[in-house]
């Protein structure tokens, strides 16, 4: 069965996953319209086999100028991924190739000493020397220039990340943003030909993060290299919007846009990565290709009525098994019966319980199945929710995301 | 009553240059017990801790046969110079800079080893060789290691009798230090001028000590607080 055929999966030949790459490199929104660059001769390309006490990561990638984001859950094999490419790991097979020029090459017995890759990194913890001023932190990777050099090209690019005063100051003295800044200019000053971001910004508050992720934009607009940024978070790959990669357990489960991978996703992995709070067991019962919909049974329910929802429309055979995941957050909830609606799912059910989780509240409400809808406390408050109240939950069609079964 | 100098002088230069000298060759063996992955690692770490549980009449013992004219050390000294090294001043600097050894490799090894390793790897990422990497980040941030490390070197050549016997023998300006005069004055039943070096060595080496641990205080300041 095949649902949403615009994924790349690990099942696919390895082959076809980077020629797809080459087709189409990257995303192109951001690069200079007037770019007479060959994005294939500033690309990375990495195929990498490392076992690990844990684990074992054994992955293909290829990675053109702009943003390619490795996403996935702790332990997936993200920061190993980025370790080999920069040379502090030393996989046990493999070769990987940075604009033409190999950094590792197993079959060879050739493996480049990280200070000889030209690869930025910037530390999930920053690692700044903390015996240094932030200058000299910035200046560390220019020590073959001259001093009058060094000071110029620190002074700009502390510069374009906005902390060009903060010279002077050791770096335990400034803020948590303006170390990542600081970080960055590190590791960007030394004109590295990929940069390696190990979840850089996961302690910051989203405003600081989207300017810092504007200042990056920036800079990666002038000098066209790929980025590889490691995130666990849903949020940043939508922010940041370009190429994500899925890693689960070592490998690579789906690779294309966010939209793509995670709004559409195929394997339950992503999706409870991509934040499905509910996930059935549903088979479908009948296929409307005129309307474009389908309705599909949830299985497994032992007692009282059926659960049928309206879902968008996939190939998939009568009767054949598949699952649904809507996110707790696109169900509506009303305290009455609910007319004049375009959803077409509407279900019946009575609150079980009622949970605080930081400013959303969330409910499960007993249909049939026990479905979890995410609310907020003013809209609690205001409908007198308690638990026991009948209540009628609202589904849209696509808010019901069919994956694989 | 006079205070006889020399011993304390011949002491004192003694402590300064077996520290000196334990800093420079100390450096490298804790970098290599502090980063190498050999399994041999913890033979070389056994050899470098013996002289703590050995007798020091021991170890005295081997390094005078190992300095003796019988010996290829010995021999090459000998053709070197025209003299034996036993029961000279560079004699005894050998032994105690072995007597020694532990007390400066262990604390640097444990400063080393305590430096943040992806501060290591960012050096590395940044374009900077291991040599660098050692000079401009695993040094600096080991500051107080090495301070403690010669500061425990130099205090306990201050105070070291057994080698320094064996070795050295009992040479006024040569090889006699204070602990060796300490003894000699005991014997000779001479208590008030034996009351009188020993506190004197042990006002001298507080007052070192306290300085070192003091100023070293203050470097933990601008060491990294993790």
């Amino acid at each position: 069965m095949v649902v949403y055929g615009s994924l790349v999966t690990s099942s696919m030949p390895r082959q076809s996953t980077v020629q797809d790459t080459k087709q189409e490199p990257g995303d192109r929104a951001q690069a200079p319209a007037d770019s007479g660059h060959n994005l294939e001769s500033q690309a990375l390309q990495a195929k990498i086999l490392k076992k690990l006490d844990a684990f074992c990561l054994d992955v293909e990638i290829a990675a053109t100028p702009g943003f390619t984001i490795p996403f996935g859950p702790s332990g997936a094999g993200k920061t190993t991924l980025l370790d080999c490419i920069a040379g502090l790991l030393t996989p046990d097979t493999g070769r990987i190739s940075l604009g033409g020029r190999v950094l590792i090459n197993a079959a060879e017995h050739l493996d480049l000493a990280p200070a000889s890759r030209s690869v930025g990194y910037v530390f999930q913890d920053l690692a700044l020397f903390p015996h240094l001023t932030v200058e000299q932190n910035v200046q560390y990777g220019l020590a073959h220039l001259s001093r009058p050099q060094r000071q110029e090209r620190a002074a700009a690019a502390l510069d374009s990340f906005r902390i060009l005063q903060l010279g002077k100051r050791h770096t335990k003295e400034i803020s948590g943003g303006e170390r990542q800044r600081v970080a960055l200019a590190r590791a960007l000053v030394t004109d590295p030909k990929v940069l390696l971001l190990d979840e850089p910004l996961a302690a910051l508050d989203t405003a600081t993060k989207s300017r810092i992720v504007d200042d990056l934009r920036r800079w990666n607009h002038a000098h066209r290299i790929p980025i590889l940024y490691v995130t666990h978070s849903r949020d940043e790959v939508f922010a940041l919007g370009e190429r994500v990669l899925v890693l689960d357990r070592g490998r690579i489960v789906a690779q294309g846009t966010p939209h793509e991978v995670l709004e559409a996703p195929l394997q339950e992995t992503i999706a409870q990565l991509a934040g499905f709070e509910n996930i059935f067991d549903a088979q479908v019962e009948s296929v409307h290709e005129d309307r474009g919909t389908m309705r599909c049974r949830l299985t497994g329910i032992t007692a009282g009525t059926p659960v049928e929802l309206e879902t968008p429309l996939v190939r998939a055979e009568l009767g054949s098994p598949l699952r649904v995941g809507i996110r707790a957050g696109d169900i509506l909830l009303a305290t009455a019966p609910p007319a004049g609606l375009s959803a077409r799912n509407v279900l019946a059910g009575r609150i079980a319980t009622l949970e605080r989780r930081d400013v959303i509240v969330s409910a499960r409400v007993d249909c049939g199945v026990e479905m979890e809808v995410h609310l907020t406390l003013a809209a609690r408050d205001s409908l007198a929710l308690t638990p026991d109240k009948d209540v009628w939950l609202v589904i849209k069609t696509h808010s019901c995301h069919l994956m694989r079964n | 009553m006079v205070i006889d100098w020399e011993p304390f002088w011949l002491t004192l230069q003694l402590a300064v240059i077996v520290s000196a000298i334990l800093l420079v060759i100390g450096l490298p063996i804790a970098y290599w017990i502090a980063f190498s992955r050999s399994r041999l690692k913890f033979l070389v770490e056994a050899v470098v801790a013996l002289p703590i549980v050995l007798p020091p009449t021991v170890l005295g013992f081997y390094v005078l046969v190992a300095l003796g004219p019988r010996s290829p050390l010995g021999r090459w000294w000998i053709a070197l110079t025209g003299h034996t090294l036993a029961f000279t001043f560079s004699g005894l600097v050998i032994g105690s800079i072995l007597y020694s050894l532990p007390f400066a490799v262990q604390p640097f090894a444990a400063s080393f080893s305590g430096v943040d390793r992806k501060l290591m790897a960012a050096s590395a990422t940044l374009g900077a060789s291991p040599l660098r990497t050692f000079v401009r980040v695993v040094l600096p941030l080991s500051i107080p290691g090495l301070i403690a490390g010669t500061a425990l070197s130099f205090a306990h050549t201050m105070g070291e009798f057994g080698v320094v016997l064996m070795v050295g023998g009992n040479i006024p300006g040569v090889t006699r230090t204070v602990s060796i005069d300490i003894y000699d004055q005991v014997q000779a039943s001479n208590y008030a001028a034996a009351n009188q070096t020993a506190l004197l060595l042990l006002v001298i080496c507080f007052g070192m000590l306290s300085v070192v641990y003091g100023l070293n205080r203050r470097t933990w300041l601008f060491s990294p607080g993790r």
